[in-house]
């Protein structure tokens, strides 16, 4: 049997994945977005309540957890067309922020006192499983028709609609497809804590699924992957040693040095 | 009127205000299929903004554009190109991360199809019959523009003259009916200025039409079948090449421009 702490940290670092990807997606099409905690939130929520309180079976809710994010992600993405780096930083940022409220507010998942009673039903083979599934889909799209013009429309939007790339379309599809996937990696997280509450996506949360693309390096989702992994395990090594007092400063520290060492990111390419 | 006749381009008296401004006011055009039209006047006369209404970079303030018979007053620029009317711009612009290739191979977006599900669907690492018919295609452009030696060098990397022959190739893989060429061959030197104009000439005998903005009068003489001119937003001036170079209001236009430079 495997130790279950180190299951712990490996399901938490798979749904990191999950997480970092689904931020990766419309960072691929040049859409910084500090949201993606509230796209985890709105999966989170309806998948946990799906199972706890309609017992719906886990792969339906998980999947619906999903479609839901991704449905609100259609609509957040709308502005993504006007609204344009720091600015929709910010924007997606409030957006992040109403949805953390609105389940701080929403009596029926338990408002302020959360929503417990969650069956666990995230385990390590489903974790890595739908992580896996993640990968495939971001490794997919990479050379794909599709992955071209979002790569077209990150490099310079005006050329991409003088030939033909419908803008529209291509930035709020990924917002959209993004936001499905943060949605899958909350439900995922819900049926491994078993009790959410709003505090648990707050805006911290979507900084630190921002880290990890950043620090993984923004161009590309193997980049991503590993500062998903960076992030979650490497606070979790600091635990060895006897000054654990020190552990996330030594971890904030690590994270200044690989930035000014690297500031494309890991695994980023150098522009 | 029978279809042969009717221009592949009009505008109808096109105006765009820039506040009080007007940078194009009351342009009428006609493109007749299979020329090579070419758009003159001294900086500052409209010529570009000309080309932001026909591309639909700006959505014009009054007036009409008509492709093909089809009116597209307003429509964003992914429509416009699809319809077949492309454009390149006075400052190149590419995606200058991509490779010369994957620059070709993206302007087949609007003539391929596959979203996300296709995205899926792919064998990794096996190209799907579009994907090989994109990149042969892409392939013969670069080739045609002269580029093929280049097709693995990323856009940025490539000298100046080649960013713009690139980017003629990637508007020719859209399968453009009307190509918009604005001062396509600033910078060039006397002998790639030749190797562009004869390029456009070519391009006539796929069946494309060709309309020019362009600041090199022998180049312009040499290539256009008609010649309009502007100054102040207003066309004041058209006609084939010999009746526009005599003209006495485009001689005056010119000339104050210059003695006021």
């Amino acid at each position: 049997m495997l130790d279950p702490y180190i299951e712990s940290v490996l399901i938490f670092t798979g749904i990191n994945v999950v997480l970092a990807l689904s931020l990766y997606l419309p960072v691929s099409a040049g859409l910084l977005s500090l949201g993606q905690g509230g796209f985890m939130a709105i999966g989170a929520y309806t998948s946990g309540y799906l199972t706890a309180v309609a017992e719906w079976p886990f792969g339906i809710a998980l999947f619906c957890g999903g479609l839901m994010a991704g449905l609100v992600g259609l609509i957040v993405g709308i502005p993504t067309l006007r609204i344009k780096g720091v600015y929709l930083i910010i924007m997606t940022m409030g957006f992040g922020e109403i949805v953390r409220v609105f389940f701080l507010n929403f009596e029926p998942t338990g408002a302020a006192s959360g929503l417990g009673g969650i069956p666990t039903y995230t385990t390590l083979p489903v974790v890595w499983v739908v992580a896996l599934l993640a990968l495939f889909l971001c490794f997919q799209i990479d050379g794909s028709r599709i992955g071209r013009a979002i790569e077209a429309v990150r490099e310079d939007e005006l050329a991409a609609e003088v030939i033909g790339i419908n803008l529209t379309r291509v930035k709020v599809s990924i917002f959209g497809l993004g936001a499905f996937v943060a949605g899958i990696g909350g439900s995922l997280f819900a049926h491994y804590a078993t009790f959410i509450d709003p505090g648990q996506f707050s805006y911290a949360r979507s900084a630190e699924i921002f880290m990890m693309v950043v620090l993984g390096g923004m161009g590309n989702f193997i980049g991503a992957t590993a500062g998903a992994i960076v992030v979650t395990v490497l606070p979790e090594l600091l635990r060895i040693g006897d000054a654990q007092q020190w552990r996330m400063t030594v971890f904030g520290a690590l994270l200044v040095v690989i930035m000014i060492v690297r500031p494309w990111g890991l695994l980023g390419v150098r522009r | 009127m029978t279809s042969a006749e009717t221009p592949i381009l009009q505008t109808r008296n096109l105006t765009r205000r820039f506040g009080g401004y007007s940078a194009v006011s009351n342009v009428d055009l006609a493109v007749r299929k299979g020329t090579i039209h070419a758009v003159i006047g001294p900086n500052g006369a409209g010529k570009t903004t000309l080309f932001n209404l026909i591309s639909g970079v700006l959505p014009p303030t009054a007036g009409q554009i008509i492709i093909d018979g089809i009116d597209v007053s307003g429509a964003r620029p992914d429509s416009i190109a699809r319809r077949g009317v492309v454009r390149t711009f006075q400052g190149v612009r590419l995606f200058p991360s991509m490779t010369a290739l994957e620059n070709v191979e993206v302007g087949r977006f609007s003539r391929t199809r596959g979203g996300f599900l296709a995205a899926l669907a792919r064998v990794p690492g096996l190209a799907t019959p579009t994907e090989a018919t994109t990149r042969r295609r892409a392939e013969e452009l670069l080739e045609r523009v002269g580029l093929s030696a280049q097709r693995d060098m990323l856009a940025s990397e490539l000298a100046l003259a080649d960013q713009r022959r690139l980017e003629v190739a990637r508007a020719l893989a859209v399968d453009p009916k009307l190509l918009l060429l604005d001062e396509p061959v600033a910078g060039m030197n006397p002998v790639e200025v030749h190797e562009a104009g004869e390029l456009y000439k070519s391009l006539l005998k796929d069946g494309i039409t060709i309309l020019i903005t362009e600041h090199h009068m022998s180049l312009v003489m040499a290539i256009s079948d008609r010649i309009s001119v502007m100054n102040y937003g207003c066309k004041i001036s058209e006609g084939p090449p010999d009746v526009v170079r005599r003209d006495p209001e485009v001689l005056t236009a010119y000339l104050r421009t210059e003695a006021a430079a």
